[in-house]
């Protein structure tokens, strides 16, 4: 592997990549599958080349917090499962799955995507509180976008349970046709430093490689709901500028195939 | 005793719809999937590889070790809590014994091969269908192995006594108005197909012996239609490109 990481460092100077991709381009294939447990309200199963990745959604009802007694919540959690990958053990999430996690919630959470007002239904008292659990079925590489692509097709395809008035108590297994106030699509994209150029859509050795990284959260309009760099190198501002503007351009590439399989 | 007709349909041996695939993981080993009904089970091997701590080593043999986890989302209520508990060991115990008798790792002291395996989705009978996927994973794997395992449940609900019980009629009382009082045994059990010998045995609630033998023969006979399932799908892995 250490040849190979030298290789690669080398490649990306002259533009190239190990796999032939061009340093911009996303794996093939990219697909979606929405509705893949039953038990969940929302969930999906998104691939990205050899990466692939669930995403389900909960729903519970729980009383507001103080300072935002007439919303409801979202929470998102990652799990590194060792079925995906060989470097996974068993355990608590490892800060691995801890950075994904924000990093998606944050993407979601700021971006507004979804409307907690919505999501109240008696202030001080009762609002729907959404858990996103992000689980890796095979790491192949940018668990970053993939499990965003993930958690936002779940998103989508989540309706609400049935409700019983009287009592309060939600009735997991008969869905409404009722789904989440979804008011915008946020996408990460994260962007990787190697040798001076950029890429996307890293493979696993190409994760080893990399100086720095920066994930965008981007929503169809180019507003940025979250950033997060990583990397052992420092970026000069132009390198940011020119990383998030890859990153818009490639957030509307992943939101239209999305939308395309969801069709 | 009045649970005459099956909620779904089904002959009393006749298993629900199953799909098995194997190869979903392209990082293990070995790895299937295993549907049957609204079960989902995925499993993965890794190994053999080295065993530690040190102390679990076994100079004559590797390890088989099974891990069982449901997805937080995969629960029919609200969410569970990820990590393990007392129910998942036990059914990664049991497990790593319905597999052991089959699975020679002689060749492999001081390894270890670990199974995890997953569900997206559960309905009844997720310890028999992860042990049928960890068998199709570990003959992928090209682990050495005697015979496949296959596993299903079998019961008595009310006065019937059938294969792969689904989750209404582990609840008969509850969905069948006129099996109020109805108790229902719950049998999970896999079996060596070549010997029909028993490898998992585990059961819920209550029965006499004479029905009890009788489940378990319905089980080994309906099993049969598990291991064509997995040999297919074995062979469906070898033959592409």
């Amino acid at each position: 592997m250490i040849a190979n990481k030298e290789t690669i460092i080398q490649l990306a100077g002259e533009g190239k990549r190990l796999d032939g991709r061009a340093l911009t381009e996303y794996r093939q294939p990219i697909s979606a599958e929405l509705g893949i447990s039953w038990t969940a309200e929302g969930s999906a199963r998104v691939q990205v080349g050899e990466t692939v990745v669930m995403a389900g959604v909960k729903l519970s009802i729980e009383k507001p917090y103080n300072d935002t007694p007439d919303e409801g919540g979202i929470m998102v959690n990652a799990e590194l499962l060792p079925l995906s990958s060989s470097e996974y053990e068993s355990g608590p999430p490892g800060i691995k799955a801890v950075e994904l996690a924000r990093v998606v919630d944050r993407g979601i959470r700021e971006a507004k995507a979804i409307n907690m007002k919505k999501l109240c239904r008696i202030p001080g008292e009762k609002a729907w509180f959404v858990t996103i659990d992000i689980i890796t079925i095979n790491d192949a590489g940018n668990l970053f976008d993939v499990a965003g692509l993930a958690a936002l097709a779940a998103l989508k395809s989540a309706k609400l349970p049935v409700v019983d008035e009287a009592t309060g108590a939600i009735d997991y297994k008969t869905k409404t046709t009722v789904s989440l106030p979804l008011m915008k699509e946020p996408l990460g994209v994260t962007v990787y430093k190697i040798n001076g150029r950029f890429i996307v859509d890293p493979t696993i050795e190409e994760e080893k490689s990399y100086e720095a990284r920066l994930t965008v959260a981007s929503d169809s309009n180019g507003i940025i709901s979250a950033l997060q760099k990583g990397g052992e190198a420092p970026l000069k501002l132009d390198d940011v500028a020119e990383m998030i503007d890859l990153a818009l351009e490639k957030s509307n590439f992943l939101r239209k195939e999305l939308n395309k399989q969801l069709k | 005793m009045v649970y005459k007709k099956r909620f779904d349909g089904r002959k009393d041996d006749e298993l629900r719809p199953m799909e098995a695939k194997v190869g979903v993981i392209p990082n293990a080993a070995g790895s299937a999937s295993f549907k049957i009904g609204k079960t989902w089970a995925i499993a993965a091997v890794y190994g053999p590889k080295d065993l530690f701590p040190r102390f679990l080593q076994d100079p004559k043999k590797g390890l088989l070790r099974c891990h069982y986890s449901m997805m937080p989302f995969s629960g029919s209520g609200e969410r569970i809590r990820p990590g393990s508990n007392r129910r998942a060991q036990e059914i990664a115990m049991v497990m790593t014994k319905a597999l052991e008798p089959v699975v020679d790792l002689s060749a492999f002291p001081n390894a270890v091969v670990e199974v995890y395996v997953e569900l997206p989705q559960t309905d009844a009978g997720t310890r028999c269908a992860a042990i049928s996927a960890a068998s199709m994973a570990l003959a992928q794997a090209g682990i050495p192995m005697k015979d496949m395992i296959s596993s299903v449940a079998v019961g008595k609900v009310d006065n019937k006594i059938v294969a792969d019980l689904s989750y209404m009629e582990e609840q008969v009382h509850e969905f069948n108005p006129e099996s109020k009082d109805a108790t229902v045994s719950d049998i999970p059990m896999a079996i060596v197909n070549n010997t029909k010998e028993i490898t998992l045995l585990q059961m819920d609630g209550e029965i006499s012996k004479e029905d009890l033998l009788s489940a378990l023969r319905l089980g080994q006979k309906a099993l049969d239609q598990v291991y064509q399932l997995q040999k297919k799908a074995l062979k469906e892995s070898f033959v592409k490109e």
